[in-house]
């Protein structure tokens, strides 16, 4: 797992200090730290590579602009995620981009998977899921780096950015609520039918090997 | 438990959000059955594989930019 945060970040009241003091070194580690989760999730709402570097250039312009009232209400690192989700969102309803806030229901899991109540076994295994090489091994090789990139980009955004918080940047579930303004519950089912669709892509690209 | 119901219940037992009955239930499936073992296991290979992603940066001229206008920026205290 990917560190969430640069090890040795000082405390935020430390950071916010040197920030309003104009420390630039401070500013360009905070930079280093979180630009590339923030890039990450700008994605979801965002339709290119340029636009989330757009949106995260402004995020920070914005965090320049707010810092001297930032109050500590909630931890820094929230406090600049919710900024970018707030104008990443703008940026993609400027491209025509929507949002749906209905969540998804139903089954996670193809139900022809599973038999059905005139076989023997109803709600188990037609057959077993296949065993998949280490992916670990697999992983170094980018076709899969980019098959899984891929797999998340096709998630609905919300999804997509919950996924990408917990298990690509390694956020805990907490955070990501207060990141994302979501509740609890609603976060773990984001994740869990997004988590159960990128197994089912990976599942299609080890059966494929 | 049927394996139906124990793939949609993975994700709450991964955050440890199952009731401690669910769970027990949940477990004894596990025990028994390869298919939802292997499911599980999948389930954590996914996460690994996500967690392995290769970083993504701001472009150097990006980075330049915010540093600038850091640097620039109106402050009393400067």
């Amino acid at each position: 797992m990917e560190i969430a945060d640069e090890p040795g970040l000082p405390p935020d009241e430390i950071i916010v200090g040197r920030l309003r003091a104009g420390d630039e070194a401070m500013f360009a580690r905070l930079l280093d730290a979180w630009s590339g989760g923030l890039l990450r999730a700008a994605r979801a709402y965002v339709g290119s590579h340029e636009s989330a570097e757009d949106v995260v250039q402004d995020t920070w312009l914005a965090v320049l602009r707010g810092v001297d009232r930032f109050e500590g209400r909630s931890s820094l690192r929230t406090w600049v995620y919710r900024i970018l989700v707030n104008t990443a969102k703008t940026r993609g309803v400027k491209e025509g981009r929507t949002v749906p806030t209905a969540s998804v229901t139903g089954p996670t899991v193809d139900p022809a998977r599973f038999q059905g109540p005139a076989e023997p076994h109803p709600g188990h295994w037609r057959s077993f899921p296949a065993v998949w090489p280490s992916v670990e091994g697999e992983i170094e090789a980018r076709e899969l780096q980019a098959y899984v990139q891929s797999a998340v980009a096709d998630l609905p955004p919300r999804q997509r950015i919950v996924i990408t918080m917990r298990d690509v940047d390694g956020y805990d579930a907490e955070d990501v609520c207060a990141m994302l303004e979501i509740s609890a519950a609603n976060q773990r089912v984001l994740l869990h039918r997004a988590r159960a669709t990128v197994r089912g892509r990976l599942e299609e690209y080890f059966s494929g090997l | 438990m049927d394996c139906d119901t124990f793939v949609e219940m993975v994700t709450a037992y991964l955050e440890g959000h199952l009731d401690p009955d669910t769970e027990r239930r949940f477990v004894a499936h596990l025990t028994e059955c390869d298919g939802c073992d292997q499911y599980l296991q999948q389930i954590r290979a996914t996460v690994r594989a996500l967690g392995q992603l290769p970083a993504e940066s701001l472009t150097e001229s990006a980075r330049d930019r915010l540093l600038a206008a850091f640097r620039d920026w109106p402050r009393d205290s400067a």
